[in-house]
């Protein structure tokens, strides 16, 4: 939707005027409308919903809705993420506020003839609770959305986030005004008393920073937005930036004044087309309106906001790695200090915040310190966006009060795990969390219980698993990546992270000795103490936690070469259930290194467990499902009545897809 | 004064745009795509774009590799020598980023994502169905030029895990035994693309 008639904002009457005017449409969106004349029908634009081609599905309703006439009565709004990611495409009419989930393009037709034109809400496209099978029509009963508690995602799946009218609509940009009316000391002050700590995982202190640079008495300073989510599996920033990217300006905004900063960077990775594109528009409205440029809002404050892009390099994420690489060279981290917040780029005053936090800001200003600092708990305040993904029910992005246990956030909203299969351990933290095993489920999430128990809250990434995932392999994943994302600077990183890549390997492959085992305790600790950024400090701790929480495994690797979850593939053994077995021979067609033999129509056949390569190609071709892989080998005797095992095989790592 | 000289005179010697080698030459007849030397006049464009600015190189790379597809050494230099960065420092940037590639890619780019939410859910095992399929070893561009196949970091569609995409088109909840279907959508694309071509020939 292209946003026209665009006049410059100069004062909070202005910004009054807007908002004044583009209500009603937010108002019919909640529910809050008295002329329900109109009807708005929101596509979620976010990567996720995108990917499963929501695009179609909106052309497809612009098209019908030209053939049925209706293009008056009903207007198509391209939202953000609504972090249900699981169930997308995700399609809600408003002010009806039915949710409809999965909708494809041959759905469309239904939708607008049967809901839009004859007003029946399209039973087939509601969604039903996995365990209950209850249908909901509207958003906030479904146990998902119920149990969240969003605040900083509530323009996600509301707004367009293209249009910076409807930001406004939200009262967007009136946290800017109210700011700019205070001395950037006391906007400081707030931020420090709201307890706000970065949301990229460190937890430092926003307002302590914002504090070390206004003290610095240089000219130019600046801000900058740490967009480079790396960690795999982590997409809460993306959504922001895609569904609200103007409350990440608005924030930086605020926080050039506080400082005194002209020039802001949003340094984003090139890996998020649709956020980066989000962004040049939002930057570019926000230009064309007075509220980035100078003298904004008629005082003598002005600033503006440049975007730099990433090139895929995880160590970029830390803020002395970010700094180089938005200046445009090799992204390698340095000592600290001195902190950016004393000299960052080109030698200035620089703040580094990342998105969530910056996002927090106008937040912290419209409800006021007081209310923020009730939010969570006492050390860590606010709400805590997170992504979850992995072997739950419903992958998404969800939002919910800092210590909500990590129960309530993978039973209660994530629905819990996939399948009959039971939990193992959730992975927070990315590449520098770890791994926590089902004990400490109960346990608040807050920056300080989770570094107890050996991971960290990192930028919000939950990755669940269950008892297919093999812990020593996900350690070896984890340091795999880091491995290959370490920037070579210092040796205890380059060098060391590779030595532990070896042992792990070692480990997973079946060849290592009881001694590898404390050498790989040994050398993690090493490289955590010696390491000179945050990539190489924390590198270790999916190993650390693991060795912690699941030695048992550890060991089963080592001692008796056996992989519990039957994941490495060098342990698996692979063979024919005679029981089962009709002496077709296309197991031994199939095979590439002869290690099957028979005889046609004369079952069974046999596995060389010696000449075996392991790949797999057998189990897949077997029409009768006659062939089995597990941990060890079993007995062909009790092979026989392996069933289980045999279903496990088929649905376990190579083959999943549940 | 004499070492400003001399790097004068190098200068002048590289701004000379290199002639098209023979597989260039071939590659053009067959495709209508853009010459070389249109390239460069694009490129240059770019370079003015950014002219005087700090810390742009970044930027003014990934431009580059829109328009060549590639960052080959003489682009590379070309870049150094408009932007009086030395050449060592472009090629410590373009080494350093992942995302950079001096290498020729294939007429599609497949980024089988390798998250842990896809590692989980089987990202290797289509990684493996597609280097059996393309016949790939150790190269990540299959023999007709058509894929290049290569593992990328989270692209953040968790949900949609195992994920890959081509060009920009993202395939999710993939399952190995998806893939013959996807790869065939674009080679029956590009045999049909050819046939076109040659017809106009």
């Amino acid at each position: 939707m292209q946003v026209k008639s665009m006049s410059m904002i100069k004062s909070i009457k202005d910004l009054e005027a807007v908002r004044e005017k583009y209500l009603p449409s937010i108002q019919l969106r909640l529910g809050e409308a008295t002329n329900k004349t109109e009807t708005h029908v929101l596509v979620c634009s976010g990567t996720a919903c995108t990917s499963s081609a929501s695009q179609a599905v909106r052309e497809e309703l612009l098209h019908q809705l030209q053939k049925h006439n209706l293009e008056k009565q009903v207007k198509v709004i391209k939202t953000g993420c609504f972090g249900f990611c699981q169930k997308g495409p995700i399609v809600l009419v408003e002010p009806d506020n039915i949710f409809y989930c999965q909708v494809e393009r041959n759905d469309v037709n239904k939708l607008v003839e049967k809901h839009l034109m004859e007003g029946q809400v399209v039973e087939e496209l509601l969604f039903h609770e996995p365990d209950t099978g209850e249908r909901h029509q509207k958003m906030e009963d479904i146990r998902f959305f119920h149990n969240q508690q969003r605040v900083l995602l509530q323009n996600c799946g509301l707004i367009n986030p293209e249009d910076i009218n409807e930001y406004i609509a939200r009262d967007g940009y009136f946290a800017l005004a109210g700011a700019l009316n205070q001395r950037p000391a006391d906007v400081i002050d707030q931020v420090l008393k709201s307890g706000l700590r970065g949301r990229g995982g460190g937890g430092f202190p926003a307002g302590k920073k914002w504090e070390i640079a206004s003290q610095q008495e240089v000219t130019s300073k600046y801000v900058v937005c740490n967009a480079d989510e790396g960690d795999p599996g982590a997409f809460m920033d993306r959504s922001i930036l895609e569904g609200d990217p103007h409350a990440v300006l608005e924030g930086m905004t605020i926080a050039a004044y506080a400082i005194g900063a002209s020039q802001g960077y949003i340094y984003v990775r090139a890996e998020y087309p649709i956020a980066v594109d989000r962004l040049e528009v939002a930057i570019r409205q926000a230009q064309e309106v007075g509220l980035l440029g100078k003298q904004i809002l008629s005082t003598d404050f002005s600033f503006d906001i440049g975007i730099k892009l990433g090139a895929g390099a995880f160590v970029c994420g830390e803020e002395t790695a970010l700094l180089h690489s938005a200046m445009g060279a090799r992204g390698e981290p340095r000592p600290r200090p001195p902190y950016p917040a004393q000299e960052g780029l080109w030698g200035k005053p620089t703040i580094i915040n990342n998105v969530e936090t910056l996002a927090n800001v106008p937040l912290i200003f419209r409800k006021g310190w007081q209310w923020y600092m009730g939010q969570g708990v006492a050390t860590s305040t606010g709400t805590k966006v997170f992504s979850m993904a992995g072997k739950i029910n419903n992958t998404g992005l969800i939002e919910v009060p800092m210590g909500t246990s990590l129960r309530t956030i993978i039973y209660d909203i994530g629905g819990g795990i996939q399948g009959e299969r039971s939990f193992k351990a959730v992975q927070t933290g990315g590449p520098s969390g770890g791994c926590i095993p089902e004990d400490y489920l109960d346990k608040p999430v807050d920056y300080d219980s989770l570094k107890e128990i050996g991971s960290m809250m990192g930028s919000g990434g939950l990755i669940v698993m269950d008892e297919r995932d093999c812990m020593v392999d996900i350690a070896r994943f984890y340091v795999e990546f880091a491995q290959d994302e370490s920037c070579g600077r210092c040796t205890p990183c380059r060098v060391g992270t590779k030595r532990l890549l070896e042992i792990l390997q070692r480990i997973t492959k079946g060849q290592a000795e009881m001694e590898d085992l404390e050498l790989l305790e040994e050398l993690a600790y090493d490289i955590r103490d010696a390491s000179l950024c945050g990539l190489g400090q924390t590198a270790p701790n999916p190993v650390l936690s693991t060795l912690r929480y699941f030695r048992d495994e550890y060991l089963a690797h080592i001692r008796d070469k056996h992989c519990p979850a039957g994941v490495c593939k060098e342990l698996l053994h692979y063979q024919v259930v005679e029981s089962k077995c009709i002496g077709c021979g296309i197991c031994a067609k199939a095979c590439g290194v002869d290690a099957i033999s028979g005889e046609k129509k004369k079952p069974p056949y046999k596995i060389d467990p010696k000449k075996c390569v392991r790949c797999g190609v057998c189990l897949a071709k077997c029409p009768k499902e006659a062939i089995i892989r597990g941990g060890r080998r079993i007995p062909a005797a009790t092979a026989a009545v392996q069933e289980g095992v045999n279903n496990h095989a088929h649905s376990s790592g190579i083959y999943t897809n549940a | 004064m004499e070492e400003a000289t001399k790097q004068e005179q190098f200068h002048d010697e590289q701004i000379i745009i290199p002639p098209m080698t023979e597989t260039e030459i071939k590659h053009k007849k067959r495709s209508t795509e853009k010459t070389k030397d249109h390239k460069y006049i694009e490129l240059d464009k770019v370079l003015e774009r950014y002219r005087g600015q700090k810390g742009e190189l970044i930027r003014v790379l990934h431009s580059a590799q829109k328009i060549f597809g590639y960052l080959p050494q003489e682009v590379q230099a070309y870049v150094a020598l408009k932007m009086d960065i030395p050449v060592s420092e472009v090629n410590g940037v373009v080494t350093f980023y992942t995302l950079f590639v001096t290498e020729p890619k294939g007429k599609h780019s497949v980024n089988v994502c390798m998250g842990t939410a896809c590692y989980v859910k089987g990202a290797s095992e289509i990684i493996d169905k597609l280097k059996e399929e393309l016949k790939l070893d150790a190269q990540e561009t299959s023999t007709d030029g058509l894929f290049t196949v290569r593992s990328t970091r989270c692209i953040g569609a968790c949900g949609m895990a195992p994920v890959m995409t081509v060009d920009e088109e993202v395939h999710g909840r993939l399952n190995p035994a998806d893939l013959t279907g996807i790869l065939k959508k674009y080679q029956e694309q590009d045999a049909g693309e050819k046939y076109e071509h040659d017809q106009v020939n």
